[in-house]
């Protein structure tokens, strides 16, 4: 910079560096702790997501290398028995579970769209009934199954139903079980359509039962369905409310649903596991590895239809 | 059936509101309505925010009955019979008196059984092919549409959608035809069109308009009621009121209250 008046160039030129050439951060973050935090932050997620998907990957590894011997057709075209154990399978449990899983559907569709349309559409909530039905129905969604199990063996195994220990006291006791969930979750589905299918459909002059019947429980379908379909892969997975209502019967005959004794998958299982043979060892891990494949067929089958049918409004 | 006197004919009065307050609860919504709407014109109700023009709309056809707590004191008189009278039956009365609604609200179903729902559910006699393709003549939407009846109505344009509602509600022959704010969430091209249709309309039907937008009102109503909001200071409510009604022109030229004149020309509102 030795020009003439370089004192004054000089500081111009420094001038135009400093608006050109170093633009100040604005944006920097003045906080060093809130970067440490961020990091250490994502770092408890990823840990706390490796537990949990590890504990998934070990039962699969193990029930993997436990049953793999056993992932044959005998597996679920043999029944159980004692004597041929190597060949011994589930066939009567997965037609127990087939019976039960068809007994569920058909008591809680009809029964949960129903309290779910009567909780959404037409009970008057100002009134202090319906706030204790809807505040009760929330509570049984976290009541133990075991407690279910109980008021089965009450209720339909003996009782005013008096049932016996058969196919169908199960499937009560687990429609029971899962309801709460199912009435829920319609009542989430009936909830997403918006009232304005319902208003435009009573400005036509329909009833409301038409309105509801005709237009607003056809928008809600596909996601009361949802509902329905995870409600019963619970229902498919308990095995202790039917440890009371007599699916504890080692079975070797084909179960009729209202009489005579009957198994499920997942009671099955559980007394495979409980016994020291190591045939029936092998066969317990297999049957885990069949109700998880069965599980998720079924949940993809959920997550398919809800993207399906999602719908922006 | 225009019954003359002196030179102007008078049309018939459709409705007759005779002092029609609405309660929702206990607070008053709207106080003591007096307002004709006659037949074959098209009534618009202008007014700011909160001022009950939405709440008297939907009292017409019983709409308000939805709401919890809702209350219509007064007489709404249709044709000189109580719509809140003991004997009727609020989905006969919107059987003839239909409505559309500010956000258009297709059912998420086919074009065609968005039109058919509502002549199947009312049981009308006739062919339905015919039925759906004269209300969709009739809304000015036939040659846009007619090519895929059976997409799903979720497709169409805002303005498409709107044209639909207004179909459909034809579609079920109606006598009076309330709209609550039709355009206020369409685009300029697709208002003109409502407002288009909305002119053919009314040479068969009567037509209720609730708008926020006072052009529109100028453009396409034959008579305009200026509702506006009543504070009471003490009780520290709101309350709408009807300040006026009169011819479009009038209303819009010389009212005959200083607070319309103030609000059509946007000096308050």
């Amino acid at each position: 910079m030795s020009q003439p008046f370089s004192d004054l160039s000089g500081r111009s030129q420094f001038a135009a560096a400093g608006a050109g050439l170093v633009v100040q951060n604005r944006f920097k973050s003045d906080d060093h702790k809130s970067n440490l935090g961020n990091v250490a932050f994502v770092v408890i997620m990823l840990l706390a997501l490796t537990i949990a998907l590890s504990a998934i990957v070990a039962i699969l590894a193990w029930a993997f290398v436990e049953g793999r011997t056993r992932l044959d057709l005998d597996l679920v075209m043999n029944g159980p028995s004692t004597v041929n154990r190597a060949t011994a399978g589930y066939s009567v449990a997965i037609l127990g579970t087939l019976q039960i899983i068809g007994g569920v559907i058909a008591l809680i569709v009809p029964l949960g769209a129903g309290a779910a349309l009567y909780l959404e559409q037409f009970a008057d909530k100002t009134k202090w009934w319906n706030r204790v039905i809807e505040l009760n129905i929330q509570n049984l969604a976290g009541v133990p199954s075991i407690v279910f199990g109980i008021l089965g063996l009450a209720f339909f195994v003996r009782g005013p139903f008096s049932l016996g220990l058969v196919a169908a006291a199960g499937s009560a006791t687990i429609a029971l079980l899962v309801l709460p969930t199912v009435i829920l979750a319609s009542r989430e589905a009936l909830k997403a359509v918006p009232s304005s299918i319902l208003e435009g459909s009573l400005a036509l002059g329909a009833t409301r039962w038409q309105a509801v019947w005709r237009q607003v429980l056809p928008a809600a379908a596909p996601g009361m369905l949802t509902g329905v379909i995870l409600a019963v892969s619970r229902a498919i997975g308990e095995a202790a409310p039917l440890l009371l209502v007599g699916a504890l019967t080692f079975v070797t005959f084909p179960p009729n649903f209202f009489e005579g004794g009957y198994s499920a998958l997942p009671v099955l299982i559980y007394n495979y596991a409980g016994r020291p043979q190591e045939e029936f060892q092998i066969l317990a891990a297999a049957g885990v590895l069949l109700m998880l494949a069965v599980l998720i067929v079924i949940n993809s089958f959920a997550i398919w239809l809800r993207a399906r049918y999602e719908r922006t409004w | 059936m225009n019954v003359s006197i002196g030179e102007e004919s008078v049309p018939n009065e459709v409705f007759t509101l005779k002092n029609v307050s609405v309660f929702y609860g206990t607070n008053l919504a709207v106080d003591k309505v007096n307002l004709p709407i006659y037949q074959n014109q098209i009534t618009a109700l202008i007014g700011p925010s909160g001022c009950g023009k939405s709440t008297i709309l939907r009292s017409l056809n019983r709409m308000n009955d939805l709401i919890p707590g809702a209350k219509v004191t007064g007489q709404i008189l249709y044709h000189g019979q109580d719509v809140y009278g003991p004997d009727v039956d609020p989905v006969q009365v919107r059987k003839i008196i239909g409505m559309v609604f500010q956000k258009p609200n297709p059912f998420p179903k086919s074009i065609y059984e968005n039109i058919a729902f509502g002549p199947k559910t009312l049981g009308m006699k006739g062919n339905m092919d015919d039925i759906v393709e004269g209300a969709l003549r009739g809304a000015a939407l036939w040659d846009e549409v007619k090519d895929r009846l059976k997409d799903n109505a979720f497709g169409m344009s805002g303005g498409q959608q709107q044209r639909l509602c207004i179909a459909r509600a034809i579609a079920v022959q109606p006598d009076v035809i309330l709209m609550d704010e039709p355009c206020s969430a369409l685009d300029p091209v697709s208002t003109f069109k409502i407002e288009d249709l909305m002119n053919e309309l009314k040479k068969d039907y009567t037509i209720v308009i609730v708008t926020h937008n006072m052009q529109q009102a100028a453009r396409v109503a034959d008579r305009t009621a200026f509702f506006t909001v009543a504070s009471d200071d003490e009780a520290g409510s709101r309350v709408g009121v009807l300040v006026e009604h009169d011819k479009t022109d009038k209303i819009f030229s010389s009212p005959a209250h200083q607070r319309t004149l103030d609000y059509v020309t946007g000096r308050f509102g």
